[in-house]
């Protein structure tokens, strides 16, 4: 379903992208309480480790936003899961390409 | 029915075969740092190790530095993973590939090793006030001995083998205890992986044939809530780390059909008392273990715990072994179930090459029922930016500790007496004129 999906939104996958970007960091802020302002996180700042710092405890409350926002369920043994962490983008367009709502 | 992973049973014979394979493969040293994130491949190490008079080092957190004073404490230690890559500062041993080969039925009971309860089976450690982790032994009776307790006090069938599914890692005292020694020592099985997001959780149990045990946390029940996911039928949750607000208790035992107890332990004592949340805020204790207050503080011994043990939080008894917890001694810091000190935090942020002074406070004033508290510290570092300290900091202390947020200031706001209020500290993260913060 989530494919058939994706293939529709193509055309405009990179505005929706990127307006998902913005929209993730302000709610990625809100919900961890982090100090930095939205705006000044980078689409392609890591956000484990050394980039954004986050850790585990903040992906499982990332993960709980974008199940209540985006109706999408996280899965850690989908081989995906590294790269969606990877960055703010990379989380974006995983949720794009699999959110219902 | 030993394990099981991604659902498929794993017998006792390919277990005895694995753990000589792994005993072989560990060498003549007697420490092993098991690092093994497959809770299957973390048993089949400690059991390796325990057949052959080995010593499991469990220590609270990896980072370099507790790597460095780990080679100190024993020079001997290898690491057993089972990750390709492991930048673990220790002799690597890799967790034996291929299959084992499974000896026949009459080998079989000739081929189960025998322990002696007084066997030295493990090492954990905390963070002492002074920098330096603080080792507790842990023989191989004691710890059987708590667990057979756990096993009664969590209503466990003695005739009955139930599949444990666990979201907690096997190295934390409370994933050793629940998720590897209970079902170990009680005929249960175990399961290999370690869920994460409430869809896998709700896919592991699934996976996992009933009876079927989730022993997990706060925070991961919190999530598993929140997912608006169909959660399994699961037969009992336990749950431990932090307690659980009544609210929360409630609403798992409702949606998921099922008894929710709790667990109250420490590193230093291993779990020593149980509750039904949605039935009591009291706390059981184990049969042999009594506390004592002794000058405002609570002291755990008897039983498997033995010699009298200081338990870090605000204790209240109110029976011969019942109590209630008001939260944690000032000092305490418990991060999902990772725990440390102000006074170790700060001797690590003041060690960092530049900070000149520094100083850790709760983001909290009580320790709420917030899910999560974090720790924030004020820094006098002239030379050093936030990132810089970050990355020293990150070397020294686990991540959960890392400070949100870390605040630059030109002093710390001491009395005259020179004392550092932890409400001082709060108000001047609070009403920053122009923070520099570690993000």
């Amino acid at each position: 379903m989530s494919d058939n999906v994706s293939s529709l939104r193509q055309p405009a996958d990179s505005a929706a992208v990127a307006a998902l970007t913005r929209e993730l960091a302000g709610l990625i802020v809100a919900a961890l309480n982090l100090e930095v302002p939205a705006a000044d996180i980078g689409p392609d700042q890591p956000l484990y480790g050394e980039g954004l710092g986050l850790d585990s405890i903040d992906i499982l409350e990332i993960a709980l936003v974008v199940s209540k926002q985006y109706g999408v369920q996280l899965r850690a043994d989908s081989e995906d899961n590294e790269r969606i962490f990877a960055s703010l983008r990379h989380l974006a367009e995983y949720v794009n390409a699999h959110r219902t709502k | 029915m030993l394990a099981y992973r991604a659902g498929t049973p794993i017998l006792a014979g390919q277990f005895l075969a694995e753990v000589a394979a792994a005993s072989a493969a560990l060498g003549g040293g007697v420490n092993v740092l098991n690092v093994c994130t497959d809770r299957y491949r973390f048993a089949v190490g400690l059991a390796a190790a325990l057949a052959s008079g080995k010593v499991s080092l469990l220590p609270s957190t990896r980072t370099p530095a507790v790597i460095a004073h780990l080679k100190r404490f024993a020079p001997d230690a290898v690491c057993l993973t089972d990750e390709d890559e492991c930048d673990i500062d220790l002799p690597l041993v890799r967790f034996p590939g291929g299959s084992a080969s499974v000896p026949g039925a009459a080998s079989f009971a000739a081929r189960v090793p025998r322990i002696e309860a007084g066997q030295r089976a493990a090492w954990v450690f905390t963070s002492g006030s002074t920098g330096t982790p603080v080792p507790h032994e842990k023989t191989f009776g004691g710890l059987l001995e708590c667990i057979s307790v756990q096993a009664q006090r969590l209503g466990l069938d003695p005739g009955v083998s139930y599949a444990i599914v666990a979201t907690v890692p096997a190295q934390h005292m409370y994933g050793f205890e629940a998720s590897v020694l209970l079902p170990l020592a009680s005929g249960n099985a175990l399961s290999a992986e370690r869920p994460f997001y409430p869809a896998d959780i709700c896919a592991a149990l699934a996976r996992a044939p009933r009876p079927r045990v989730l022993i997990t946390t706060p925070i991961h029940l919190r999530a598993l809530m929140g997912a608006n996911a169909p959660i399994p039928d699961t037969d009992l949750i336990v749950s431990a780390t932090a307690a659980l607000s009544g609210q929360l208790a409630s609403e798992v035992e409702q949606r998921c059909r099922t008894r929710l107890l709790e667990i109250y332990g420490t590193t230093e004592t291993g779990s020593i008392a149980a509750r039904r949340t949605t039935e009591t805020p009291e706390w059981r204790l184990w049969p042999e273990v009594t506390l004592e207050a002794r000058a405002g503080e609570t002291w755990a011994r008897g039983g498997h715990v033995g010699q009298p043990t200081r338990l870090c939080d605000v204790i209240e008894v109110t029976g011969r072994d019942r109590f209630l917890l008001h939260g944690r001694v000032a000092d305490l810091v418990n991060i999902a179930g990772k725990r440390s000190s102000l006074a170790y935090l700060d001797h690590q942020l003041n060690s960092i090459p530049g900070v000149l002074d520094g100083a850790f406070f709760h983001c909290d004033a009580a320790g709420g029922d917030a899910a999560v508290t974090r720790v924030g510290a004020c820094v006098v570092a002239p030379g050093l930016d936030a990132a810089a300290i970050a990355a020293e900091l990150r070397r020294r202390i686990d991540p959960v500790f890392l400070p949100r947020p870390l605040l630059l200031v030109a002093s710390l706001p001491r009395t005259s007496t020179g004392k550092l209020p932890q409400e001082a500290l709060r108000s001047l993260a609070a009403t920053p004129p122009k923070p520099s913060t570690a993000g």
